[in-house]
């Protein structure tokens, strides 16, 4: 351990006795500073590392080499320059504050929260059967992807098992789902390369998984279709045939953006060897997904912890070597064909039987039940007013979104809310890995490698 | 629970034969997952000791407020406070995750901060110090993140108010 966190530790011992009064948070005490980028002389030098993307040189290996730019500009030298938060490149309504010399970026601060709508507030006030509707909203382009960590997270605590054709479906619409997101990204990724023919080419194929979201859910996006106790219905009849022509059409299309952008040498020039971050320093700043695996760590949640049926599927884990925009491209684009090879395998494997827990306090009774049962019409308003309890207790889930890590903690204190419910945002965290991507880039440059972190602004401000 | 002559559940186990340290912190099993309670002044040491032992990556970390549950049932050794920091460790070559649980009073809502061992650490930080008004101690940037800053107080703890935007009703009588 270093000097620095030594000192930091005999602080942190001394605690009790150094900080003793109670502190009342009033209206000016809670205010802390400001949030945007500072000129280099009145930022602390910690912050400033943070905002070169230096953090790994600060406290303990001293070998990591970043983008080396000069950083002896006099004053009036360089220039602060605010992205956003209304730029059609930042994908949503991020902000970065980014200071330049002449044309390359010197040091990067996103400033978030324009988006926020405390949604993690908001989970605490609907019931565990109403959740789901609210985290779906988070990430936008991975509604699926939310409703099964929450799901996965509720079961957890309820200890309900649920039943082998359930997770089977959750898989196939999760991994449909990162089909979607991942053309998307592509789509927005080619914009922003000036590649309209990308754009149009992502999001002709991304209204493939909406139409067939719109098939099995009755919505394209927000599908609140996987919820604790199973999902909400089961497949339409004919789905084999849906799902057999969407993969070929995907598979035959990737081709196509093989020949658009893989091979292209425009397309080369402007993403190899930019934005690169190592394994060391990406793990350090708590990348996820993507982002961690171009920088050439085989980490995917769905292969090191497997959640739902994930061991039974093959598929590979896509890592890149140079952690540059280039490698973050490929690792999606393969992404997707592995996500199809996981959907033809689903196709086979899918096993017949219910497509919920026939568990009266967790799930609704079939709709003919209610009709002839009072004791199933209670159970049915009971479930959509009260919704369920959920034992005591605390758990943490996470599932491998098209972004990284999507974690829940959820807390329960025996009643039909949660008493906390935390998402882990990746996109949330990935932002942090935006100062060292863009540092000693070019200003044109910072537009696609922003791109290629993929940050979903609804799910960074919840 | 953790009580006195139980036996140590064999992750646990695991886990203090490569970081001695933690042989001294209360832990606890929530749904199979490990859980640690260290003190709020033994927390950087601990951690840290974590880090030694393969967990290079901080993948969460927020806060909870107790404050409708003082009185909830944490192993004998740890006595309940409003707040608690919540931290998850992930270990990539375990394949492990670990979570600590730092009692945080509301007397005084601070902590140290991770972000000298886990340079991750700081946008969830700024996050916990947003929404809970936890105090990091030492972190280099703790400014609201996704409140605007002249905000007055911190959203997500217990006493403060959800909010709500009145609904216009077909047929009711309109604002003018």
């Amino acid at each position: 351990m270093s000097d620095e966190t030594s000192e930091q530790l005999e602080r942190a011992e001394g605690l009790g006795a150094e900080i003793g009064e109670p502190e009342e948070f009033g209206a000016e005490e809670t205010f802390e500073g400001a949030q945007e980028m500072a000129t280099e002389a009145e930022t602390d030098p910690v912050r400033l590392a943070i905002e070169q993307g230096g953090v790994l040189r600060l406290p303990e290996s001293s070998d990591v080499e970043l983008n080396e730019v000069s950083d002896s500009f006099g004053e009036g030298e360089t220039m602060i320059l605010n992205l956003g938060p209304q730029h059609p490149s930042t994908h949503g309504v991020l902000r970065l504050m980014l200071e330049l010399q002449g044309e390359t970026v010197l040091r990067t601060k996103p400033v978030i929260g324009y988006l926020h709508t405390g949604m993690e507030k908001q989970g605490e006030e609907l019931t565990y059967v109403q959740g789901a509707t609210n985290v779906t909203r988070m990430d936008y382009l991975s509604p699926l992807g939310n409703e099964l960590m929450f799901a996965l997270a509720v079961e957890d605590l309820l200890g309900v098992e649920i039943p082998p054709r359930a997770t089977w479906i959750r898989m196939l619409m999760a991994e449909m789902n990162r089909v979607g997101s991942h053309v998307t990204w592509a789509a927005t990724n080619g914009m922003d390369l000036a590649s309209t023919t990308m754009m149009i080419f992502g999001f002709r194929e991304r209204d493939l998984i909406l139409s067939w979201n719109e098939k099995v859910t009755g919505l394209r996006m927000n599908t609140n279709y996987i919820r604790p106790g199973g999902v909400a219905a089961d497949l339409p009849d004919g789905w084999e045939d849906d799902v057999a022509v969407i993969v070929d059409t995907v598979e035959a299309r990737l081709d196509d953006y093989d020949e658009l952008l893989t091979g292209q040498p425009i397309f080369r020039e402007r993403t190899e060897g930019v934005g690169v971050i190592g394994p060391e320093l990406a793990l350090a700043l708590s990348a996820t997904g993507p982002i961690l695996r171009a920088a050439g760590v085989p980490w995917d949640l769905r292969r090191s912890m497997p959640y739902l049926a994930y061991d039974e599927v093959e598929f590979d884990v896509i890592v890149g070597t140079v952690g540059d925009t280039f490698d973050r491209y490929a690792v999606r684009l393969n992404e997707i064909r592995e996500s199809l090879r996981i959907i033809r395998q689903v196709l086979e494997k899918m096993p017949s039987g219910d497509y919920r827990v026939q568990d009266k306090k967790v799930t609704p009774p079939p709709r003919a039940r209610i009709d002839e049962s009072m004791e199933a019409l209670i159970h049915h308003f009971k479930l959509f007013t009260r919704g369920f309890d959920v034992p005591e207790g605390e758990t943490y889930v996470a599932v491998e979104s098209p972004r990284g890590e999507l974690g829940c903690y959820l807390v329960s204190d025996g009643r039909n809310k949660p008493y906390r419910m935390h998402v882990r945002g990746p996109s949330f965290v990935n932002l942090q890995s935006v100062p060292p991507l863009l540092r000693g880039g070019l200003i044109a440059d910072a537009v696609a490698v922003l791109s290629s972190v993929d940050p979903v602004l609804g799910e960074v401000d919840r | 629970m953790a009580g006195e002559g139980t036996e140590v559940p064999e992750a646990i186990a695991q886990l203090i034969e490569v970081a001695p340290v933690l042989a001294d912190v209360a832990y606890d099993t929530s749904r199979g997952q490990v859980v640690f309670f260290p003190s709020r002044e033994g927390y950087l040491r601990i951690a840290g000791a974590l880090k030694a032992a393969s967990f290079v990556t901080c993948a969460d970390l927020t806060a909870v407020d107790y404050l409708r549950h003082l009185d909830r049932a944490l192993p004998p050794a740890v006595s309940a406070e409003r707040f608690e920091v919540v931290c998850g460790l992930l270990s990539i070559e375990r394949r492990q995750r670990v979570r600590l649980r730092v009692q945080v009073p509301e007397s005084d809502p601070s902590c140290p901060t991770l972000f000298s061992l886990w340079p991750g650490s700081e946008a969830m930080e700024r996050e916990a110090y947003d929404m809970f008004g936890i105090r990091f101690i030492d972190h280099p940037d703790l400014t609201r993140i996704l409140m605007p800053e002249d905000w007055e107080g911190h959203p997500l703890r217990k006493d403060y108010g959800v909010g709500r935007v009145p609904v216009q009703f077909k047929d009711a009588p309109g604002p003018r």
